[in-house]
């Protein structure tokens, strides 16, 4: 057979890694064929909802619920004494402590669950709540970390010992009732020595608001028990549905072959996704109760003032240098206000995920950084919003400090970060507080990025502004937000990332067709991203088969291998990766059957796009999608049919992609309004699977990284209550208020991982928040600003500008 | 209380007719009496406009208002703008440019973009993203769903001129 | 976000309205868009056990413009206001008021009349009805009256209107000379933070006659007569500018929320006030 197509042309057919392949989940998602879970519609089903505490502290005297039953539609209605003798009442969180599933006694925060009414349509599960009697005693409220440290007023009465004292805690000795862990990394006196003999040492306290993931979904399930077989199906929007699956047999009793979960499509995750809810417990015990299909679902106040907050770091920063600029050392301590009970999704060892990545992109020879997480009378999460755990507190701090260093030497804070950089040389390079980069490029990036925004030109702007501002000619200031972020990405390492003692591999199952397409199921589970269309790619390009041949396929722990799930940005680095190890393996005997069909040796062929060739006889070939039919239509000696392979990746180290944003905003000195003007966002994620894709997320991300920088909080009153609970006052910008973004990459694929990349979905919102943080702070400090909490609302930024005087 | 009443509505066509509490919220009628489930809840507080539908030729948030009040109403969801088989261009164009990813608010996205187009067939960026500001997304910070409803604009006026 | 149940009321006409106003006293609301209403019933902060939609009564309908005089219909939707081109003639303030309000889906529902009647002092409406010295045309089972927009406002939620009227319509004469809505928000969709309404004319280069009304600013729309006449008689030059606000600032009272604390309130309800006081003189 005449080979009439050109190898470009095989190449291009198959669709497959860097290729911007469209997206194959788009024709369902654009038609309104999306599966989310509140879809979902069975026989039978009942509705479940929440009694919820108005009180963020009190004693929990009563519950009522006989009126409630009178309610026409309600059928149950559960409290913590119902759950009590199945041991249900409490769950152990995924950071080693314990949280009430039903307020057991007392309520620790506004919105929390007190009874599950149980009813056959929402309407009557919501009539069946306002009819259930609670009788409440209020009790002093701690909404603020550091007095919650210092105060009398003991919030987990059920961790005190039976003497009174305060018994250590899942990471080690607590100093306070209300204290829960610290945590350390690096080395404490020497960097104190650094500091104490520095020639310049800038110190700051930096706050990372507490905000909330919001995916435009709420967490909802629908639990199945079948009585008849004893197994029970659970829907629901889990990023980590092998997890969920072991935690529910955990706590529940029930087998884990008994149990199958289920991840339909999922309406954004953005970390909200990960964890176990009350609601979950609730809908699986009431499906027990009532032999029925049982769904929850929350509303969007339930979701913003219960399930998975986000950040409320208050981290204290010193950072030491020479006087010429070269940073000398690096201390940090964090108060990490982490609401009622530990509920952080963090690996198990790492109870202030990998905060100690805030030594950035810096060389920085000596670091400390100690973290204490206190209990407060706010709502558990502490979730990784849109980026490995921690890991935005960390380059907010770190992006922060620089500045700060910056003006306290005088210096650009360009050219500060420009002299400290780790070098390209230097990888991969070990940091002071512990981690390997694997790899990175960062004057070249950084260079781009100042070249492509001008960066001279517009300081020289900002310059003219300030003079024209001070002589009365203007009211806006120009503010120029530069950021230079590292993540650490790809949890990770078996041998140190767990979470609930499993290890934070992830899989990959191939099965190859006879005809030549393939199904490919893997652990973890697109909220988004588009995983069936760029592990298609990986594949595509591993094994020689067209992309649009490949279904990728995830979510259901019945059919899937297990994996960890999708969050921190680890789908690519590590189910990507298991991906391509799969590939490899079916290549690996593709090679053997090719070599039997073409009757020479293994060693003899070699893969050549989607075929396998003879060596130096490119003529003499066997595509990939004959070599599929040949495996199961042939008896190769030796050789078992079929061609299937499995991998389950233990990556050897995380991913640390990295960027260069700049932010340019005009900022109305008057009204604190804002305008962006410009932002370039240059990012490394090693190799690009898919361009368009990665485009995508980085808009998105960055997006996200704007509502938090400049209005998302969720905020409480002294008293507890949230006053941020709607979309009126929790901001989410729309269209209008979102700028336009220019994108821009270069490529240091990561040394260790099969095909190079790291992983890109939570650099924009990891950068993003610096940048327009830095922003705002840059357009004052020509007028003395150093510090200024976020988030920059108008009156924050107004707050700032009248603080400087700057109102006549 | 049970006072359900008679309520009519024509839905993508097809009429429909069942007895419903004044109080069924539209979103719910459409979702769960009768399986439209393309318009989506997120908000409940008309906010977000992942429940847009088109009411009587006007883009609604269907999560605030009540069945009773849509009663005789004729309702276009997503559901009744293009199939498999035949496309609306902006289903295309949101594909081609990628203006979505987890698909939540797409179907009030599109809905919404129609009638947009509808009234200004050749709108400005800035026309499109002030006439999309009712619908929130969290995934795509809005530059490829602008680009999409840009380039469905293009594309149907083009087809009208050749129609014509 | 469920409401409890309700009957459900859709007369065909305003004397039908009236009547179950009447029959059902404090235990019925009347409805035009529902978008004030229908959140507040979802959260269970408003107890509507009988519920009257007004969407069939199509004389509450309709925008005229006739002989100088502006009619707008309580059921005429912010979509509508924005639509009419005879009204954009007559009282341009209108449209640019009526942009800056929700989205264009809520514009599609929301009306004048549930905006102004309802007495949130978030809403728009009132404090641009003050400014336009509109009159509120209200029937009840004793007839019809009018009062006065700047009457009608007694506390936040409170007004002029007894429990068995309807607000059918607000009127005014068309505007002539500068006009100007400027409004600060927190994004699309939100209340004013501070936003101002100026109408003025200008004769020989002086200000001739002067209207401003601040919005979100105090529990009730505010019209600061003070404000208007510190402009007339003036080139509206920076000092004239300034002594309105300083009028201004002495009629408002806002309070602290998410939008900020009462200082900033104050000064950003300055600016803006100022901003739209040149704007409007621009247009003059």
């Amino acid at each position: 057979m005449k080979d009439e197509v050109t190898r470009e042309e095989r190449v291009d057919a198959l669709g497959g890694m860097g290729c911007k392949r469209k997206r194959v989940e788009d024709a369902r998602f654009t038609q309104g064929k999306g599966n989310y879970v509140d879809d979902l519609k069975l026989d039978g089903m009942l509705f479940g909802d929440f009694v919820r505490s108005p009180y963020a502290h009190a004693r929990v005297k009563s519950v009522d619920s006989s009126a409630a039953m009178e309610v026409p539609g309600v059928l149950a209605v559960l409290t913590a004494a119902d759950l009590e003798p199945l041991g249900l009442h409490w769950m152990p969180t995924l950071a080693g402590d314990k949280m009430m599933v039903l307020a057991d006694g007392k309520v620790l925060y506004q919105g929390q669950e007190v009874a599950f009414v149980v009813a056959t349509d929402r309407y009557a599960a919501a009539d069946g709540i306002e009819s259930v009697e609670v009788e409440y005693e209020e009790l002093p409220v701690l909404v603020d970390p550091f007095e919650a440290l210092q105060s009398d007023v003991v919030l987990r009465e059920d961790l005190l010992g039976a003497d009174g004292g305060t018994p250590d805690g899942a990471h080690g000795p607590r100093n306070h009732p209300n204290h829960i862990f610290t945590w350390e990394a690096g080395d404490k006196d020497a960097t104190e020595q650094v500091i104490g003999a520095a020639d310049v040492v800038a110190e700051e306290m930096v706050y990372y608001h507490r905000t909330h993931p919001c995916p435009l979904e709420t967490c909802g399930c629908v639990a199945s028990m079948d009585k008849v077989n004893g197994k029970l199906t659970l829907w629901g929007t889990f990023q980590a549905p092998h997890a969920i699956r072991t935690v529910v047999s955990l706590i529940s009793g029930i087998e884990e072959h008994n149990i199958r979960v289920i991840s339909p499509d999922i309406g954004g995750g953005f970390g909200n996704k990960v964890g176990a809810y009350p609601g979950y417990v609730c809908s699986v015990v009431a499906s027990i109760v009532t032999g029925k299909p049982v769904k929850w679902i929350e509303d969007r106040m339930d979701n913003l003032m219960t399930t998975a907050f986000a950040r409320d770091y208050w981290m204290q920063g010193k950072i030491a240098a020479t006087k010429e600029g070269k940073i000398t050392g690096l201390w940090c301590h964090t108060t990490a206000d982490h609401g009622g009970f530990d509920a952080c999704a963090d690996p198990t060892k790492f109870p202030a995920g990998f905060m100690n990545i805030c030594t950035g992109s810096y060389d920085i020879p000596t670091a400390y950084l100690a973290v204490d997480g206190v209990y407060t009378n706010k709502a558990p999460g502490g979730v990784a919003y849109r980026c490995s755990f921690r890991v935005t507190e960390a380059a907010y701090f770190i992006e922060r400090m620089i500045e700060v260093l910056a003006i306290e030497l005088g210096m650009d804070a360009a050219e500060l970060r420009r002299i400290n950089f780790i070098k390209a040389e230097q990888f991969p390079y070990q940091s002071a507080l512990g981690w390997e980069y694997d790899s990175g490029d960062y004057h070249t990036a950084w260079g781009k990025a100042m070249a492509a925004v001008g960066y001279d030109d517009l300081r020289a702007e900002q310059a003219q502004r300030v003079a024209d501002f001070k002589a009365g000619k203007t009211r806006k200031l120009l503010g120029i937000g530069l950021c230079h972020f590292t993540e650490i990405v790809g949890a990770g390492p078996v041998k140190n990332c767990d979470i609930l003692g499993l290890g934070m591999f992830d899989s990959c199952e191939i099965r190859i067709h006879p005809t030549g397409s393939a199904i490919a199921r893997l652990g973890t589970i697109s909220q988004g991203q588009g995983h069936a269309t760029t592990f298609a790619q990986i594949l595509a390009t591993e094994i020689g088969l067209p992309a649009d041949s490949i279904t990728i396929e995830e979510g259901d722990t019945d059919t899937a291998p297990y994996g960890l799930g999708t969050y921190g940005s680890r789908s690519t680095p590590v189910a990507g990766a298991a991906t391509a190890m799969a590939g490899r393996k079916i290549r690996a005997k593709a090679q053997m059957i090719a070599a039997y069909l073409l009757e020479v040796h293994d060693g003899d062929v070699e893969f050549d796009v989607d075929r396998f060739v003879v060596k130096g006889a490119p003529e003499r070939f066997k595509t990939m999608k004959e070599i599929a039919f040949a495996s199961y239509n042939q008896a190769i000696p030796g050789l078992e049919p079929g061609l299937e392979a499995v991998s389950y990746y233990d990556p050897p180290n995380m991913t640390y992609p990295f960027g260069a944003y700049v932010c340019v905003m005009e900022i109305d000195v008057d009204t604190g309004e804002h305008e962006i003007r410009q932002f370039y966002a240059l990012d490394d994620c090693g190799t690009r699977i898919n361009p368009m894709i990665i485009e995508g997320q980085v808009h998105g991300g960055l997006t996200e990284a704007l509502a938090i920088a400049m209005g998302q909080e969720i905020a409480y009153d002294e008293m507890g209550n949230v006053k941020t609970a709607t979309l009126m006052d929790f901001f989410l910008p729309t269209a209008v208020e979102t700028p336009h973004y220019t994108t821009d990459h270069t490529v240091t694929p990561s040394p260790h991982h099969p095909i190079g990349a790291k992983g890109v979905g939570e650099s924009p919102n990891v950068g993003g928040v610096p940048a327009f943080s830095n922003a705002v702070h840059d357009a004052f400090r020509a007028f003395g600003l150093r510090q200024s909490h976020m988030p920059h609302d108008h009156w924050r930024i107004w707050k700032i500008a009248n603080e400087l005087g700057l109102h006549g | 209380m049970s006072n359900k009443m008679h309520i009519k509505l024509t839905v993508n066509g097809a009429e429909e007719e069942f007895l419903a509490e004044p109080r069924e919220l539209l979103i719910y009628t459409l979702r769960e009496r009768l399986g439209i489930t393309g318009p989506h809840i997120g908000c409940e507080t008309s906010h977000c406009g992942a429940c847009t539908v088109n009411l009587n030729g006007k883009t609604i948030k269907s999560c605030t208002m009540f069945v009773a009040q849509a009663n005789g109403a004729e309702v276009t969801t997503i559901e009744g703008m293009g199939g498999p088989d035949a496309l609306h261009p902006l289903q295309e164009a949101f594909k081609e440019h990628h203006g979505l990813q987890c698909g939540y608010c797409t179907p009030g996205m599109i809905t919404r973009a129609a009638k947009l187009l509808e009234e200004n067939p050749s709108p400005t960026e800035e026309e499109v993203r002030f006439g999309m500001a009712g619908n929130l997304c969290r995934c795509t910070g809005y530059q490829n769903i602008v680009k999409a409803i840009m380039a469905a604009a293009a594309d149907m006026s083009s087809s009208k001129e050749a129609a014509q | 976000m469920i409401p409890a149940a309700f009957e459900y009321h859709r007369p065909a006409d305003l004397a039908g309205a009236i009547a179950l106003l009447t029959e059902h006293g404090d235990d019925a609301r009347v409805m035009a868009g529902g978008h004030s209403l229908i959140p507040m019933m979802k959260l269970r902060m408003a107890e509507v056990p009988h519920l009257i939609d007004l969407q069939d009564v199509t004389s509450l309908g309709g925008i005229s413009v006739q002989g100088g005089q502006v009619r707008i219909g309580a059921m005429a939707t912010q979509a509508e206001l924005i639509d009419h081109a005879g009204l954009s003639n007559a009282a341009p303030i209108l449209r640019e008021a009526a942009l800056q309000i929700a989205d264009p889906q809520v514009r599609y529902m929301g009306t004048i009349g549930g905006n102004v009647a309802n007495g949130d002092p978030g809403n728009d409406m009132p404090g641009l009805m003050q400014c336009l010295d509109a009159s509120f045309e209200l029937e009840g089972p004793g007839g019809a009256r009018a009062v006065k927009a700047r009457d009608f406002y007694e506390a936040a939620y409170m007004t002029e209107r007894e429990d068995d009227e309807v607000l059918t319509a607000v009127s005014f004469a068309a505007t002539s000379g500068g006009y100007a809505y400027e409004k600060q928000k927190r994004k699309i969709g939100d209340y004013a933070t501070a936003a101002a309404a100026v109408l003025l004319t200008k004769e020989g280069g002086a200000c001739a006659s002067a209207s401003v009304a601040m919005t979100n600013l105090s529990d009730v729309p505010v019209w600061s007569e003070a404000a208007g006449a510190a402009l007339v008689g003036t080139a509206v030059d920076a000092a004239a500018i300034k002594a309105s606000v300083a009028a201004m600032l002495g009629d408002i009272d806002p309070t602290e929320d998410n939008r900020g604390p009462v200082a900033f309130k104050r000064h950003v309800a300055g600016v803006i006030l100022g901003r739209a006081i040149a704007r409007a003189w621009s247009r003059a």
